[in-house]
């Protein structure tokens, strides 16, 4: 099947500019993050009649469900938010460019897809790319019932170096895959391991955060709570981490016909199954007392610091079976 | 006895802990890391040969170690058995517990429902009866039971989310059953790989002796393997401009089964990603190159004509290397013939680029063959008790001075030249050749269907939250009722908030409506 040069061109002018306009929000979520005041208003706490808030965290209105102090009920009651501090301004206006940078983001893989006629990930700048985008639609989702929109600037920063060095070191005309990738299984394998690796850059990001917050010093007071931080690398990890075993299971599956056998300690086999034990372990460290916390936030580092490691260690340096990053 | 007893009882109650099964998932990444940073023995036995020499003292350290064969070591065994004694250990009790509380009750309500981490109180005009009415409808699908309790109260204990157990222990049982099944795989499958080249060549599964290399099972001595046979026709590639390969494609011809008495052949294009399965077994394309064909004319005006398979050393190019051997036609005297057997060597280019005299392959596909070869005359030693490959010549035999290089030249199709003693070497094109391999797993499906129920397992355990939820509703003596209502998530919190919020607003706000 021919490239379409037309619409190859567009996808790459679409990343380009999805790469600029997540700077931009880069720039603005860091701004945020520094010019918000030291102790940020918890607004968890002011809807924690009956646990956690209800549309808490983006700003604006509060709607405060809950039993009062009086102990009556009083049901969505609606405050009046007080005019939005400058800084939440700029994060606001972070968040927007942050949606239109994965538009941006969005179009540019669908653009490849089209001009090659394939699933758009068939080498390591596109892989990078759907990975990113799986990072960045996370914390979209994300930040709509979490309160930690300051950090986006954290999240958007590896996003863009990842970006950045795809769509330069990496970067691979668009054009048909090799024999061994012309395989239904390219679009299901690949697709799900790139968008769980890219949802667990997320509470790797966070994670990181949360061994800062609780180490106590108090230049990082101005992150936000710990437990946030907590409950946004547990909850994108046990989203991501079933979708990363369907997708080394599905490896397997076409492992089994593409090579000859399901599973062979390729290099890059073995170092997606020590990740996978990695957050298996996260997961019990976080049902077991004494390893909650920090130690289970340190376990989360490392997974994420592995997946790296797979992504280019193994992609550039070693060499096996799964050689296909398309960099010569 | 005694003291023997509780040691027992110590060391698998600490076996089975979860700090031990935390700490030997550790071991097992750790030690499963190895196997991607060095080379292995099984995926290429040369590099660990390569890096034992070049590591010295180190090399034959990790050597000892059994580092290059991490996954079939006794460390990395010891510490896989361990975690799956600590997870049956642990399975078991869960098992059991699970068994018991499937028949339980919800436990009580409490006294105090204001101290648990979610609650909500409101009162209403309603009577405790039509409360509970009302309880029961929004809870249903909840396991639920209702008590009278003192001062004509009552009260609603609810229980959700038991899927979630019985998911995480079919999760770690599979994980066992994967293990086995695994495990089966490995002492009862094989593997082999063998050369057959295109144009009618042919390949019996009915010994070890047909293949080229063959890695059985623990359990498999090779006298057992399921007949088939399979015919190579016609290999076909097609490429990119840029050499980039674009199809691979051996049309084959199989039989097995009846068909292999009544000859009858059914024909398969083979590629990749699309084995043959027969017999149960499964036949791939693993790679394919060139064999250069060769006439010689031995002085006598006997010819021969020599049809060995070369070996890629580019991949993307496919210039290959090899050795075609010959023995000289109609000598039966061993001394002289020791003097006068040929070997051709050197590189073959299947689309022929010079750089002025030195020829390299400018593209894969079998264009404007050429061949840059190198004639020695003399004992290949064959004869020596040495293993010899079929790729290259014996160097010592070189070095020794018994085999003697005799010409050398680069040579397109269908030239030749001549050696000093009038023999005439032809280089008449080539033929294609593909590597095959043949893999036979009989627990396989197992390890598939157990992989399955990892997933499902681990679907449902993570997905649904255990919780519990207490309704009471106390006459207040004024003729109103109050409803408290509280909520507890046995598993993480997060995630049950919402539920709860939606919860108590339906349970507790139902005067706003009426
Ligand atoms: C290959 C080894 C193992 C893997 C990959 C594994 C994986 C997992 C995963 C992914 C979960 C879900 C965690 C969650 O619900 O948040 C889990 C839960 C659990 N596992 Fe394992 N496990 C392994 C071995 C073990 C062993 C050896 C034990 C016991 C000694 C164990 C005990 C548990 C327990 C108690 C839970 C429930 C935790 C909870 O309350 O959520 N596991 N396991």
């Amino acid at each position: 099947m021919p490239v379409n040069q037309a619409l190859a061109t567009y996808s790459d002018w679409t990343y380009a500019a999805a790469v600029v306009v997540y700077v931009v929000a880069a720039v603005l979520y860091l701004c945020e993050q520094a010019f918000s005041r030291a102790k940020a208003p918890r607004r968890e706490a002011v809807a924690a009649g009956v646990g956690a808030g209800v549309g808490a965290g983006a700003g604006g209105d509060v709607r405060v469900a809950g039993t009062g102090a009086d102990g009556t009920w009083t049901p969505g009651r609606v405050v009046a938010a007080p005019r939005p501090s400058r800084a939440e301004r700029l994060g606001r206006m972070g968040l927007a460019l942050n949606v239109l940078g994965a538009l941006l983001h969005l179009a540019s893989l669908v653009l490849r897809g089209l001009s090659t006629g394939r699933a758009p990930w068939g080498n390591m700048y596109e892989y990078g790319s759907l990975l990113t985008l799986a990072a960045v639609v996370t914390w979209l989702i994300l930040v709509r019932s979490l309160p930690v929109r300051r950090l986006g600037g954290f999240v958007l920063v590896p996003v863009v170096v990842l970006m950045f060095m795809g769509g330069t070191v990496l970067y691979a005309d668009a054009g048909p895959v090799t024999p061994p990738l012309q395989s239904y299984w390219l679009a299901i394998h690949v697709s799900i391991i790139a968008v769980g690796s890219g949802v667990l850059l997320v509470p790797g990001v966070a994670s990181v955060l949360y061994l800062l917050k609780s180490s106590g010093r108090a230049r990082f007071t101005r992150l936000p709570d710990a437990d946030a931080l907590d409950r946004v690398a547990y909850r994108s990890t046990v989203f991501a981490f079933p979708l990363f075993t369907i997708g080394i299971i599905c490896g397997a599956i076409w492992a089994e016909a593409a090579w000859g056998r399901f599973w062979g300690w390729d290099p890059k086999e073995t170092v997606a199954f020590v990740s996978w034990v990695v957050y298996a372990a996260y997961l019990h460290a976080r049902a077991t007392a004494g390893w909650r916390g920090r130690p289970a936030a340190w376990i989360n580092t490392l997974g994420f610091a592995l997946t790296v490691f797979n992504l280019f260690f193994i992609n550039l340096v070693t060499t096996g079976l799964h050689s296909y990053a398309g960099v010569s | 006895m005694r003291a023997a007893l509780a040691f027992l009882r110590n060391t698998w109650r600490g076996l089975t802990a979860m700090r031990t099964a935390l700490t030997l998932l550790f071991l097992l990444a750790l030690g499963a890391l190895p196997g991607a940073l060095l080379p292995q023995r099984s995926l290429n036995q040369q590099k660990v040969v390569e890096y034992i020499e070049e590591h010295g003292w180190w090399g034959r350290l990790l050597n000892r170690l059994q580092f290059f064969d991490v996954y079939a070591s006794t460390w990395f065994a010891a510490i896989y058995v361990l975690l799956f004694v600590s997870l049956v250990g642990c399975l078991l009790p869960r098992t059991w517990e699970y068994a018991k509380q499937m028949r339980a009750k919800p436990v009580l309500t409490p006294r105090n429902l204001a101290r648990m981490p979610h609650h909500g109180t409101a009162e209403t005009g309603e009577s405790v009866e039509d409360v509970m009415a009302r309880t029961r409808e929004r809870l249903r699908g909840w396991r639920l039971v209702e008590r009278e309790e003192a001062d004509g109260a009552r009260s609603v204990s609810a229980e959700r989310g038991f899927l979630r157990e019985t998911g995480n222990l079919v999760f770690h049982f599979a994980l066992l059953g994967l293990l086995i099944a695994f495990a089966l795989g490995k002492m009862f499958g094989y593997e082999g790989q063998v050369i057959v080249q295109a144009g009618g060549g042919q390949f019996c599964n009915s010994g070890v002796f047909n293949y080229d290399s063959f890695r059985p099972g623990l359990r498999v001595d090779g006298t057992r393997l399921t007949p088939f046979c399979v015919k190579v026709d016609r290999f076909h590639a097609t490429y990119l401009d840029n050499g980039q390969a674009e199809s691979f494609q051996a049309d084959i011809q199989y039989q097995s089964g009846a068909d292999l008495e009544s000859g009858t052949w059914r024909p398969y294009p083979l590629r990749v990603n699309s084995p043959l399965r027969t017999a149960g077994d499964r036949l791939y394309l693993l790679g394919h190159g060139y064999t250069p064909l060769f006439t010689v004319t031995f002085p006598n005006g006997e010819t021969r004509t020599g049809a060995t398979q070369w070996q890629p050393v580019n991949q993307v190019t496919l210039a290959s290397e090899g050795a075609t051997k010959f023995d000289p036609p109609g000598v039966t005297d061993a001394e002289r013939r020791r003097r006068e057997q040929l070997a051709i060597t050197g590189l073959l280019a299947p689309t022929a680029a010079f750089h002025g005299e030195l020829l390299d392959s400018g593209f894969p596909e079998a264009r404007d063959p050429a061949v840059a070869v190198d004639v020695y005359r003399g004992d290949l030693g064959t004869d020596s008790g040495r293993g010899q490959s079929i790729f290259s010549i014996d160097q010592e035999q070189v070095r020794d001075g018994k085999l003697v290089k005799v010409a050398r030249q680069n040579l397109r199709q269908g030239e030749q030249l001549t050696l000093d003693d009038g023999t005439v070497i032809r280089f008449d094109g080539v033929r294609d050749w593909v590597s095959l391999q043949v893999s036979h797993d009989p627990a396989q499906v197992w390890v598939l269907v157990f992989a399955v129920l990892v997933i499902l397992g681990l679907l449902v355990s993570l997905s649904v939250k255990r919780r519990r939820v207490w309704v009471r509703a106390k006459p207040s003596g004024d003729g109103r009722t109050v409803i408290e209502v509280g909520g507890l998530a046995r598993t993480d919190q997060a995630g049950y908030g919402a539920e709860f919020t939606a919860l108590s607003r339906d349970l507790l706000a139902h005067e706003e409506k009426s």
